[in-house]
């Protein structure tokens, strides 16, 4: 099959200038001095291995023989059966290590070996971009430490286990509220110190300029192929994209190929924990307000006096309380649509796929299943069974079946999910309607 | 308000170098930490760095963090922050707050330096904020007449040491040392050529930070800087006393006399 290149850095209206601002105002570089030299000598590596076809090719060789993509295009009759409209699923979850991140940190490994430093340092929150980052500094002989909040190390034993086999040193981080944005703090005192010899691959398409652009480059083959494999296989343009947002590395890596597609509606779901007016959930554009952190001005889940504000969702991979800034500038100029799904409407859809499928999604993706439902539905009922949405499945569920065996009662005899399909489709579907379109 | 350039002048005329004490606000309450500030001019500082706790302190090392952090679980607001200025300022020193940005922006840039100037607070020390990202700071700054103090680091290329020199007011900051704040066995051989170098750049006066606890250390930085900023080791003087004020405001003036001597051994 022939895609299109995965890698190209963007100059459109929707890509931020030089100094890193989206539409002037999202993201930036809000950083110490100390650091500023590293930037500037990392954007200016980054743009020039953008620019060189020796780099883009060796890059997307490994991404071919060692990633193993593109990933597939897949069509999934039951769950277009069931809400009239065709919906694909981008297979980012049969990536190597089973997950889109693996894009990115074999990006930035490729540019640390260009750039002659032997060390990584990763930030991590549920482990997924810890494990992957271990995995490419294995592949590439490079030293890699992972910062990963204390309370996360507990909740993702296995994970540290991946990393620590993988030859990585994994540091828990006790500091703060001890999760995701603390780790952030923790790679960036280790950054500060060590910067010389070491890079940081951020694990998201946030933080300081040029992180956000770089990592979307790394990740934009997501939407390039998707895009390419939906003409190739239907004849044409999807009329909806979909995927979760957290940081929000995945949604950008699908979003940024159909852009300037302005028939193609742009979806973003964010983790709404236990609802959104619990104050317990991590719907960072949908709820909270304009302000900088680490390092970018975007949405962040704040108080009155800018502390951040610790946010919650079932899947630790979107409980970050910030967002990548294109993100928030996607959002405010209204192309593309930022929407919360609730823990309780993601593992519903977790455990709908997995019946309907045969897949089991992470329940980061769960969520752009569950918000996807819902456009697909209403594409359906607008333009028919053809409508056709495609939904990034970002990453496979192995990591979350303790959460899952927690959530559903399972591992006993007789256990499991509500053991009438039909209910749980109901239930997904009435959920659908009623929550998922705040 | 008192810019923190007259404290430079003072300093200069008794030829010595400056010593500029940080605490946080709030820690271990805010009228404690208006107490043990008083208490480090009392005893020998020229200026006070009041710190505005905030969640996410990149540049922090754990001494700092841990008091920032009983600050906040104390329920410390940037309104108190205000009223810890007008606390210290009262003194007479200039008086500065250092901050991460999103406190700043989140309170109102305009608001902020009007509250400050307002307060009797000398400006601003921003270690997350450079001036080409600063525009609104600077605006607000030069609006209200306070001190834009920006940081430098042994990374800075000579371009940009040369535009931080230029756009700083009251002294530049010298973080000397390639790491976050934290006091120090040894004193780095990267100050002084890092102080040498933003001598060249301007006539503003420049202190370092460096991890500086002793006198002995405060000397040798005395030797090559205008001023000598102390943070965690006068931070630790209260969290080693926490429960017993009386013993931590002794800690802190024994430490801000030795320190105070230190500067004045250089010369």
């Amino acid at each position: 099959m022939s895609v299109q290149s995965s890698v190209t850095s963007g100059t459109g209206r929707y890509d931020a200038d030089e100094r890193g601002y989206f539409g002037d105002t999202w993201g930036g570089r809000f950083m110490p001095e100390a650091l500023v030299a590293a930037l500037d000598e990392l954007t200016e590596a980054w743009q020039d291995a953008m620019a060189d076809a020796a780099f883009v090719a060796d890059f997307e060789r490994v991404l071919r023989e060692y990633a193993g993509t593109p990933s597939r295009l897949y069509h999934a009759e039951r769950l277009s059966e069931l809400v009239g409209a065709r919906v694909l699923l981008k297979r980012e979850d049969l990536n190597h290590t089973g997950a889109h991140k693996i894009r990115n940190v074999l990006g930035q490994a490729l540019l640390t070996k260009r750039m002659g430093k032997s060390r990584v340092i990763a930030e991590t929150g549920a482990g997924q971009h810890g494990v992957a980052s271990a995995t490419a500094a294995a592949w590439f002989d490079l030293d890699c430490t992972v910062y990963m909040g204390a309370v996360d190390t507990r909740r993702q034993a296995l994970n540290v286990a991946r990393m620590q086999l993988l030859g990585a040193k994994v540091v828990p981080v006790e500091s703060g509220s001890a999760t995701l944005k603390d780790a952030i703090n923790e790679a960036l005192r280790d950054w500060v110190a060590s910067v010389d010899h070491t890079a940081y691959l951020f694990g998201t398409a946030a933080g300081p300029h040029p992180f956000p652009s770089m990592v979307r480059d790394f990740c934009r083959g997501i939407g390039d192929e998707a895009r390419a494999q939906c003409l190739e296989q239907y004849g044409v343009l999807p009329d909806a994209v979909a995927a979760c947002v957290g940081g929000g590395s995945n949604a950008i890596g699908l979003f940024t190929a159909f852009l300037e597609d302005e028939g193609v509606e742009i979806h973003g779901f964010e983790p709404g924990g236990d609802g959104v007016e619990t104050g317990r959930h991590a719907a960072t554009i949908h709820a909270g307000e304009a302000g900088v952190l680490h390092g970018a001005r975007t949405y962040v889940l704040q108080d009155e006096d800018g502390q951040t504000i610790e946010s919650h969702s079932i899947s630790a991979g979107l409980d970050y309380p910030g967002v990548g800034p294109q993100h928030s500038w996607l959002a405010a100029a209204g192309r593309a649509t930022y929407t919360p799904v609730t823990d309780a409407q993601a593992m519903d859809a977790m455990a709908l796929l997995s019946r309907t499928e045969g897949i089991i999604p992470a329940i980061e993706s769960a969520h752009a299943v569950a918000g996807a439902l819902d456009v697909a539905k209403r594409l359906g009922e607008e333009k028919g069974p053809d409508a056709t949405v495609i939904i990034n499945l970002s990453g496979r569920g192995d990591k979350d079946m303790g959460t899952a065996i927690e959530w559903f009662g399972l591992g006993d005899a007789d256990s499991g999910p509500d053991a009438d399909l039909e209910q749980v489709e109901a239930d997904v579907a009435s959920e659908v309607d009623t929550e998922a379109q705040q | 308000m008192t810019s923190t350039s007259t404290a430079f002048a003072r300093a200069r005329s008794e030829g010595r170098a400056a010593l500029i004490g940080y605490l946080p606000a709030g820690y271990p309450s805010v009228e404690g930490s208006i107490r043990a500030m008083r208490t480090m001019v009392e005893a020998g500082c020229d200026a006070i760095e009041i710190g505005l706790p905030y969640s996410d302190p990149v540049m922090d090392g754990p001494t700092i963090q841990a008091a920032a952090q009983a600050a906040l679980d104390g329920g410390v607001r940037t309104a108190d922050v205000m009223r810890v200025v007008e606390g210290v300022a009262e003194t007479g020193v200039p008086t500065l707050v250092m901050t991460y940005w999103n406190p700043v922006e989140r309170y109102g840039v305009e608001r902020f330096a009007t509250d400050l100037a307002g307060a009797g607070g000398a400006g601003l020390i921003t270690p997350d904020i450079t001036p080409d990202h600063g525009s609104a700071w600077i605006a607000a700054a030069d609006e209200h007449d306070l001190d834009k103090v920006f940081l430098v680091a042994p990374s800075s290329t000579d371009a940009r040491i040369a535009m931080t020199a230029r756009e700083s007011r009251g002294f530049v900051y010298a973080a000397a040392v390639m790491g976050v704040t934290g006091a120090r066995e040894a004193t780095s051989d990267l100050a002084g050529p890092l102080v040498g170098r933003v001598r060249a750049a301007g006539d503003v006066p420049v202190a370092v930070g460096i991890g500086v606890s002793n006198g002995d250390q405060a000397a040798e930085v005395a030797a090559f800087a205008d001023g000598v900023i102390v943070g965690s080791a006068f931070v630790r003087c209260l969290l080693d006393h926490e429960g017993d004020e009386a013993a931590g405001l002794e800690a802190l003036r024994s430490l801000t006399a030795d320190l105070a001597e230190g500067v004045r051994r250089a010369g």
